[in-house]
């Protein structure tokens, strides 16, 4: 038998041999028996002194040959392996992907704060201020500053939680406004600004009522505000906060410190205007107040009506919320049941 | 004000769908509570004709009606009304009908007796208690006796009529009254008003001012008008004159009270009629209530006159009625009146509305005066309430009119330009529209270019300026025509200031903390308002508070936060994790408005993460809660805050609270609330913390700078101290930072322990020391050199011993 019959034998015999072989520590074995110093193939290389010149390369370049396929043949079964125990590992480390996830503790807005939130940005994004202002307000800034002098029909007492004569829990976030536009300087641009906040009324506590509650105000002074530009700035917020589909209308109302003065409604965002129990099927909800401001109230801030206009508007999140998110008792917003808070806790 | 388009009709003609009509309204002049009639869900109800009755054998109260209501044959009917008559027209549900609240009528069995339908009271069909006649209050009604059987009783009723509910703004008194709302209509629809005016015949002989001396302080009654009626028979009104009344939700009650009340309805012009002969000294005058004069009103109430401020029409005897609110009983009309004196006048409207408050006398006459009265009607619904009285009461007028006070009506002239309406609308309108508009309105304009002079009649006493035409325009236009622009002009950017923008973190970083933000009222008890306070300070409270729980401005806002957990915890929610940020109101004793400082405050209550199948619960303790601080405190910038233990709060547990300063400024504490206050509220362990942000906000903040992160190993020593249980660990670690060298990175407490392996008044404490240097690997001993000094200055200094 030549070397190279030998060598084809050994061949066959080996790649039969690897082929069945199961563990990496098998495959090592085959890899350091076949190729390693002591091996067959080294040991027919060997044989080859025995040979004459002129048959040498030929033989040795077929050894070279058959070492190479062995030696890819190890290297593919032994990956082959690896690839079967690592299944075989990942099987066993399977778990019930439907057991619940560790939950993550995070705490939930106040959905009252959700909603001003909303609303904060949208008027920041079209250059508004956020002024704040106390809440233990003079009786100046409350009303006499909002055209309500002393006797008016809207200042009756029960309405307002007084501290003295003079002092008194605000009931409106309009001082605000009021203290406001008394400071602005109009040389530095026109005054834009909405004023957040807690209101008081002196009102018994029940579903529909608080003695506590929130106001957004707004107001926009310059040389040429326009009722139009209410009707678009109003439209805005009812869009932000109810969806954009949404439609405004205006109807006439009357606040002592805007002229024209109107409510505003929004179609309902429940049946989008055909009628349903949220809007009492006539398709709207009353939302907000709003008008133009009144040239009283500018006049008191220091301001020329002449030369100045602007309009107003206040709106409630507590009725908001309410609205947006069918709540029908006003009093969970203050009491604070960690069920109640926690219903609100998407994002986006 | 509930306005009948039946009525309406009479002024103006306006074939009009009612609830078009209404939506007309509520766009363009005020609100609409409803629009409705009084038939609406009423089904089968007819005019029957008891042709007899007889007792039901068994029962002592019910009668068994032989009823034709206009079909072949007459139905059976029982019925328990106690004024029930034969011969009579009444009200009949035929069975398959239905009545009031959606009820049905089916044909039944009343002990034994078939019933085929019933004799039904206002009520049963859905009139309102207040607006039922007396007479009829406790049983069936009468239909008039032309009624024909088998006739829908609606019409008779005035039932059908459609009634659009007005809700009236202050500003536009005037539409509290038919004839206002009728010249309101017109105006919408550009159609004429035509209104009927009383043609006066004095038929009794005698002179008014014979019979009668009227005098009045004009500047309380601008205007005081009499007039008497002699010989008027009081019965009840016609159905005509009731059906306007019911549908306005007025009760009939007999031809002078009703009259009254119809002008009252139809010109806004609220009337009283005294019984004249009850009248002392025959002499009405009108002044201030003098000191400790008494009334007795129609109601019955002797009432205290406010001396110098009520206004009253008085007699010989004294005060005889409050002006504009309620009447006297003695010269109130009765059923022996025969001759009556009817007052039509215009009162001080601040007086009448203070009177109204102070006696609780709103009525429709008070919220008219209050309001404003059309002061060029006030004759005229006077002549027409006079005649009125005295041909349903068949009564004769005397000769003339006493005037103790009479203004004469002005009228007001405003100008305006057309640029200024379309500058402030955002409209393009021409002369000649906004022009139309003012004369729809009934306004005399005259133009000059583009300029108008508006001359307003005192029917629209609510106008006197030139933003308030700019109104008239923009609703008569229509506010859905305006476009929908957004101002334009200098564009400033819109952002928080700083102080926002901290109170808005501090919200959202106590939310990623885990805690859900609480909003709590801001006016508590004396008690609750001043506890947990971080400084002292007089109370802020309410000079009429309307619960005892509601008084006083808080100076905490733990306190609002315990009532949050107790209302949890009482509802079987015993995990708890809320903050709260907001306003407490300090205030020094000489300042009359408090100082609002802004605060943020937690309650945390049972277990912080419940336990899952995953992980075992985490419960909350002190560490936790000061954990929470820590994180709030170094995230907003405050790495310098320093935790001392606060023995001093008289709510808190003395051992288990910090109060946490900031170099020598008390910032705020965290802590345990003391068991007895955590029993008084019935919760568990609650741990709190107050902090007051304003100080935060105006803290110095370290500037964040960029440290380089060294590329040599750190080196590592762990060590375990014994020391005595007063020694703090704050003191400690200060002593490693002081004293530990400079190659000292960090010491990190690992392990707390006190126990069996550590003598009595011992623990241990053990640390890791992180040695690390910037350009260069430390070799160990330079390291131990650093380590050994600071153990020996530890054990000088504290006594610690290494274990």
């Amino acid at each position: 038998m030549n070397l190279q019959n030998k060598l084809t034998d050994l061949k066959r015999q080996a790649l039969s041999e690897i082929e069945q072989t199961e563990t990496p520590d098998k495959i090592n074995e085959i890899r350091v028996h076949l190729l390693g110093k002591k091996g067959p193939i080294t040991e027919i290389l060997r044989g080859m002194r025995e040979l004459p010149k002129e048959q040498r390369p030929e033989v040795g370049s077929f050894a070279n040959k058959v070492r190479d396929e062995l030696t890819n043949a190890i290297d593919e079964q032994k990956e082959k392996i690896e690839t079967l125990l690592t299944a075989k590992r990942l099987e066993n480390e399977a778990i019930d992907v439907t057991l619940p996830g560790v939950p993550v503790k995070t705490g939930t807005p106040h959905i009252i704060m959700q909603v001003i939130d909303q609303i904060e940005k949208l008027f920041l994004g079209m250059g508004y201020q956020v002024v704040d202002g106390p809440e233990v307000e003079e009786d100046h800034y409350n009303f006499e500053m909002m055209n309500l002098p002393k006797d008016h029909p809207a200042r009756d007492m029960q309405d307002t939680f007084y501290i003295t004569d003079q002092i008194l829990m605000r009931t409106q976030t309009s001082p605000v406004q009021a203290r406001t536009m008394e400071k602005h300087d109009f040389s530095q641009g026109p005054l834009r600004m909405i004023s957040p906040g807690k209101v008081y009324r002196r009102d018994t506590d029940d579903a529909t009522h608080s003695h506590q509650f929130h106001q957004v105000e707004g107001l926009v002074i310059d040389k040429h505000i326009t009722m139009a530009d209410l009707k678009g700035t109003l439209a805005k917020i009812a869009q932000t906060i109810f969806g954009e589909e949404r439609e405004i209308r205006l109807r006439p109302s009357y606040f002592p410190f805007t002229e024209p003065s109107v409510e505003v409604d929004v179609s309902c965002f429940k049946c989008g205007g055909k009628g349903c129990q949220v809007c009492k099927q006539t398709g709207w909800i009353e939302v907000l107040g709003a008008g133009m401001v009144h040239p009283n109230v500018l006049k008191m801030a220091g301001i020329d009506p002449e030369v100045y206009g602007g309009f107003a508007f206040g709106l409630g999140p507590d009725r908001f919320a309410m609205l947006k998110y069918g709540v029908d008792d006003i009093r969970e917003f203050y009491l604070n049941d960690v069920r109640f808070l926690e219903q609100f806790s998407q994002k986006g | 004000m509930k306005v009948s388009t039946k009525w309406l009709q009479d002024y103006v003609d306006l074939k009009i769908d009612p609830a078009q009509l209404a939506e007309k309204i509520e766009r363009t002049a005020v609100e609409v509570d409803e629009e409705y009639r009084l038939a609406d869900g009423l089904k089968k109800i007819v005019v029957g004709y008891v042709q007899s009755k007889k007792p039901h054998p068994d029962s002592d109260h019910l009668n068994i009606c032989q009823v034709d209501v206009g079909q072949e044959k007459s139905l059976q009917i029982i019925c328990g009304a106690p004024n029930l008559e034969a011969d009579r027209k009444v009200i009949v549900a035929l069975p398959g009908s239905r009545i009031a609240d959606n009820v049905k009528i089916k044909r039944s069995k009343m002990r034994g007796e078939v019933s085929e339908g019933m004799i039904c009271s206002l009520q049963e069909i859905g009139f309102a208690e207040s607006v039922v006649p007396k007479e009829f209050a406790n049983g069936i009604y009468f239909l008039p006796n032309n009624a024909q059987p088998g006739d829908s009783v609606y019409s008779y009723l005035g039932m059908d009529e459609a009634i659009i509910d007005l809700d009236v703004t202050p500003n536009r008194a005037d539409m509290l009254s038919m004839r206002g709302t009728a010249t309101e209509l017109a105006a919408i629809y550009d159609k004429p008003v035509h209104f009927s005016h009383p043609q006066v015949t004095e038929t009794a002989a005698e002179k008014t001012s014979d019979l009668l001396q009227v005098t009045a302080d004009s500047t309380l009654a601008p205007t005081y008008l009499i007039r008497i009626i002699k010989n008027v028979t009081l019965k009840a009104s016609p159905l005509w004159l009731q059906k306007r009344l019911w549908n306005a939700g007025v009760r009939p009650i007999n031809n002078v009270v009703d009259v009254t009340n119809y002008i009252l309805l139809d010109y806004g012009q609220p009337l009283h009629s005294f019984d004249y002969d009850q009248i002392a000294g025959k002499h009405l005058n009108v002044r201030l209530a003098h000191d400790g004069e008494t009334l007795q009103t129609l109601d019955e109430q002797e009432r205290q006159l406010r001396p110098g401020k009520d206004i009253v029409i008085a007699d010989q005897q004294g005060a005889a009625a409050l002006a504009g609110t309620m009447g006297g009983l003695r010269t109130a009309v009765s059923d022996q009146t025969t001759t009556i004196a009817l007052e039509a006048a215009v009162f001080d409207a601040t007086r009448i509305r203070q009177t109204a408050r102070r006696h609780k006398l709103h009525s429709e006459a008070s919220t008219r005066f209050e309001r404003g009265i059309n002061q060029k009607t006030v004759a005229e619904a006077l002549d027409a309430a006079a005649m009125l009285i005295a041909e349903l009461g068949d009564g004769q007028l005397t000769k003339g009119i006493l005037k103790a006070a009479l203004a004469e009506p002005q009228d007001v002239t405003v100008k305006i330009s057309l640029d200024k309406i379309n500058q402030v609308l955002g409209t393009n309108l021409s002369v000649a529209s906004v022009k139309d508009i003012f004369q729809r309105l009934g306004f005399q304009v005259t133009v000059a270019a583009t300029d108008f002079t508006v001359v307003i009649p005192p029917s629209r006493w609510d106008i006197s300026i030139p933003a308030d035409l700019i109104e008239e325009v923009a609703r008569i236009y229509g506010y859905d025509n305006l476009p929908a622009t957004l101002p334009t002009s200098v564009l400033t950017p819109g952002h928080y200031t700083y102080q926002q923008r901290v109170i808005r973190q501090t919200r959202q970083l106590l939310e990623s903390a885990g805690l859900d933000q609480a909003i709590s009222y801001g006016l508590t008890n004396n008690k609750k308002a001043q506890r947990f306070m971080m400084e002292p300070s007089a109370v802020t409270e309410l000079s009429f508070p309307m619960s005892s729980d509601r008084t006083t401005a808080r100076m905490n806002l733990i306190s609002g936060l315990l009532d949050d957990v107790a209302y949890n915890v009482a509802r079987k929610v015993e995990n708890v994790a809320l903050y709260e940020e907001g306003r407490v109101f300090y205030r020094q004793a000489d300042q009359v408005r408090p100082r609002e400082v802004e605060h943020v405050a937690g309650a945390l209550t049972g277990e912080f993460t419940p336990s899952t199948w995953h992980e075992p619960s985490n419960g909350i303790d002190f560490f936790t809660t000061k954990g929470i601080v820590e994180f709030l405190l170094k995230s907003l910038g405050i790495s310098q805050a320093c935790f001392v233990r606060g023995d001093s709060h008289e709510e808190m547990h003395p051992g288990r609270t910090a109060d946490i300063y900031l170099g020598e400024q008390f910032i705020g504490f965290v802590g345990e609330v003391h068991p007895a206050v955590c029993q008084e509220y019935r919760i568990k362990r609650t741990y709190v913390f107050e902090l007051d942000l304003q100080q935060i906000i105006e803290a110095p903040k370290q500037a964040e700078l960029y440290h380089p992160i060294s590329k040599y190993p750190a080196i590592t020593r762990d060590v375990a101290l014994a020391v005595d249980q007063t020694i703090e660990n704050a003191a400690i670690i200060n002593c490693f930072y002081d004293h530990g060298g400079k190659y000292l990175r960090s010491v990190q407490l690992f392990d707390v322990y006190q126990g069996k392996k550590m003598a009595a008044n011992k623990k241990s404490l053990a640390y890791k020391l992180t040695y690390q240097a910037q350009d260069a690997t430390l070799a160990d001993e330079q390291v131990n050199q650093d380590f050994e000094r600071v153990l020996g200055r530890l054990e000088a200094e504290f006594g610690a011993v290494v274990r």
